[in-house]
């Protein structure tokens, strides 16, 4: 789960990382508020789930089709149904109050577009006014899980700031790379070793070797799968502070972090949302024509592989996990078919710890309830599966059935047109 | 002879949920032999299917003998279970939940290390024997059928798929061993790999890879040092648009290592078969047997 640079910044903080003093707020008046007591020389920083704020655009609506973005994206001067090609970022530089209430004027309500975004951007809502630093160098710092190890590692940098892939790609030499032993943990001591390494002015070893360790603390504490300081900076009076920070909390850790509170709903999409609350595994919204269910996240994204192949575009992703509830599937089906880019739908279920019997008894409920006029193509496979098969014929409903993942795939393709 | 489970197999069950009880009711219709069962303050009594239930993994162990515990504990006491386990000494592990938070995993992974267990999974179906009629796992036995081919996969339903083209075209099975699909595991894919490369019941293997991690490219690695046997490999999320979440936890794609063709193509230069669509794992499967004079044309 992401959540937002503010709210990564005060578990930081907690933790006994340095952050600059700042405020997140909704409105532009609590913008100029918020900077009058910082002193009026501020950032404001639009919050979003994604990266790339500073050089990215904002635009007025969403650009509608992917077309459209490429054709803003190649001319800047162009505009299109509202939507300007013009670049202007999402983080801007204010030198008074009534500057920071006008910057934030300009931003909040827009449509953020950046290349983590994907062309429809995201809608800025919330701003984060920060005081500016005096910056005399910039570094990077993460700690994320190294799944091959099976430990975490801090990875830090000189070349703070900037895209940290793009950094290993050019100079992979200034990149150092630190696995961390989960039983000693990572003392501030080590901290302090790695700074001397990255070769940082000796009167912020002490300093920075405290933020390394507090960065180790935040994304234990916080079941995190990444957490990132991009850039940390040294200021010209030698204090170091956490300019920028991402973190990511792991959804299985949920049960145990305080989720309901940091999460952000309207940064996900809602057919998402709803499949989540419906208690299916995995959806994602794709965008071609044909709707899938699918049980396993491997095997949903084989079935995907073999549409592909045979011609056809998934319209989603949807792992339903493990079905023992007829619910579920109903709730599954009737999500699919709320996608109005769906022209037929797949049903993919081999069946282990899932029983093939109570989809098939899902399907053919969704379709009466819902009045589903779709083609279906089904294949059934595995546990059960002689029982769901007997469901699906006596059912007198039209699906159009399928031996194997082959058949099925080209199918699904031929009655999606 | 076999992969991990056979004929030796002496099955604990630790965790007698619903789903637990389900799951093991299936293996000993299945024919695998289960000696206990471990749920603390466990509400069915002392026995369960005939097989007594203990409330540790260590009254378990000293009064039953077991080599292999399966584990359906839910995600947030699956890591403790596991952990259990290691300190009773069971040698093989395999932990069947969904879930399970990733930092649990560092501390499990970090315990593995000073230990004798071997764990496989979580997030994985399990493993399964055909001949030996083992089932250490949540696969639909009925697919299944004793032979001489194994295989590794990352994800649960895609051995099934798999087993199914095989089993289908004639080809039984040695072993399969689902490795799971989450970014820390226990044995990895690679590990597998050399299991059965070890195996005189296996003569060829069919691995299944995922997007995301570099779990492929190090099976790619041991394919090209030891392997002498054929491998036909498909890697599932060639088509999955970049930086999606896609379920697994470890299905995400980070960086050009992480993606579709960046496997493919190691797994290739390494040797391996590549079955480019999932529903030709069979197909390909077949012909490599017939090249290497393994299976009658």
């Amino acid at each position: 789960m992401k959540i937002h640079e503010y709210q990564a910044k005060s578990i930081l903080a907690a933790h006994g990382v340095p952050v600059p003093r700042g405020v997140a707020v909704t409105t532009a008046e609590e913008a100029g508020e918020a900077a009058a007591g910082l002193g009026g020389k501020v950032v404001v920083k639009a919050q979003i789930h994604a990266g790339g704020r500073g050089k990215g655009r904002l635009v007025a609506a969403q650009a509608r089709t992917a077309a459209m973005y490429r054709r803003l994206e190649a001319d800047p001067a162009a505009t299109e149904g509202g939507v300007t090609g013009r670049r202007v970022g999402g983080v801007r530089l204010a030198g008074s109050a009534a500057r920071a209430q006008a910057e934030a004027a300009k931003i909040l309500g827009k449509f953020l577009v950046t290349h983590q975004t994907g062309p429809e951007g995201k809608q800025v809502q919330r701003l984060l006014i920060e005081e500016q630093s005096a910056i005399a160098g910039e570094y990077y710092a993460a700690v994320l899980i190294d799944g091959a190890l099976g430990t975490p590692v801090m990875i830090v940098s000189t070349e703070g700031g900037q895209a940290i892939e793009e950094v290993a790609e050019r100079t992979p030499e200034a990149i150092v790379r630190v696995p961390i032993d989960p039983e000693a943990g990572f003392p501030a001591y080590r901290g302090r070793q790695l700074a001397k390494q990255l070769g940082m002015p000796q009167p912020v070893v002490m300093r920075a070797g405290a933020l390394f360790a507090g960065l180790y603390r935040a994304f234990l504490a916080a079941d995190a799968s990444l957490a990132e300081i991009n850039p940390f900076v040294v200021t010209a009076d030698n204090r170091v502070l956490a300019v920028d920070a991402k973190l990511s909390i792991d959804d299985n850790a949920a049960f145990r972090q305080p989720v309901a509170s940091l999460r952000d709903k309207s940064e996900e999409n809602a057919m998402e949302i709803m499949a989540e609350e419906a208690g299916i595994g995995s959806y994602v919204k794709l965008d071609g024509n044909i709707g899938c269910m699918v049980n396993g996240a491997g095997l949903a994204m084989a079935t995907m592989d073999t549409i592909m192949l045979a011609g056809g575009e998934p319209a989603n992703f949807l792992d339903i996990g493990t079905v023992n509830r007829v619910q579920l599937v109903e709730d599954a089906l009737h999500i699919i078919n709320l996608d109005p880019g769906v022209r037929a739908i797949l049903i993919n279920i081999f069946g282990g710890m899932a029983r093939v019997d109570v989809v098939a008894e899902g399907l053919v409920a969704a379709v009466n309830k819902y009045g589903i006029t779709h083609p279906i193509v089904v294949r059934l496979n595995g546990s059960n599966v002689e029982e769901g098969r007997r469901i699906i014929e006596a059912s007198g409903l039209e699906f159009l059935l399928a031996d194997d993942l082959g058949t099925a795939a080209r199918l699904a393709v031929e009655a999606a047109g | 002879m076999s992969v991990l489970i056979g004929r030796s197999t002496r099955l604990m069950v630790q965790g007698l949920g619903t789903e637990g009880q389900n799951q093991i009711r299936r293996s000993l219709a299945y024919g695998t032999t289960v000696v206990a069962g471990v749920h603390p303050s466990f509400r069915g009594g002392a026995e369960f299917e005939g097989f007594p239930v203990f409330d540790t993994a260590e009254e378990a162990v000293a009064a039953t003998e077991p080599n292999v515990c399966i584990i359906f504990v839910p995600a947030p006491g699956a890591a403790d279970a596991i952990l259990e386990n290691v300190a009773a000494g069971v040698r093989l592990i395999v932990c069947i939940t969904e879930g399970v938070p990733v930092h649990d995993m560092v501390r499990v992974r970090a315990a593995l290390a000073r230990s004798k267990s071997r764990l496989i999974g979580p997030n994985c179906p399990g493993l399964i024997t055909p001949a030996a009629k083992c089932r250490v796992g949540i696969m639909p036995s009925a697919v299944f059928k004793p032979g001489r081919v194994g295989v590794v996969s990352r994800s649960g339903t895609l051995v099934y798929e798999a087993v199914d083209q095989l089993t289908r075209l004639g080809i039984g099975q040695s072993s399969c061993v689902g490795v799971g699909g989450d970014p820390i595991i226990g044995a990895s894919q690679a590990e597998a790999l050399e299991m059965f490369n070890r195996d005189r019941a296996t003569d060829a293997v069919v691995l299944i890879g995922e997007i995301g991690g570099t779990a492929e490219q190090a099976s790619a690695d041991y394919i090209e040092r030891h392997m002498t046997k054929p491998v036909v490999a498909f890697v599932a999320g060639a088509t999955a648009p970049p930086g999606r979440r896609m379920g697994h936890a470890g299905a995400i794609i980070e960086g050009h290592s992480g993606t579709a063709a960046a496997k493919l193509e190691a797994l290739s230069a390494a040797g391996a078969t590549i079955s480019r669509s999932p529903a030709d794992i069979g197909l390909t499967m077949q012909r490599a047997l017939r090249e290497h004079g393994l299976l009658k044309a």
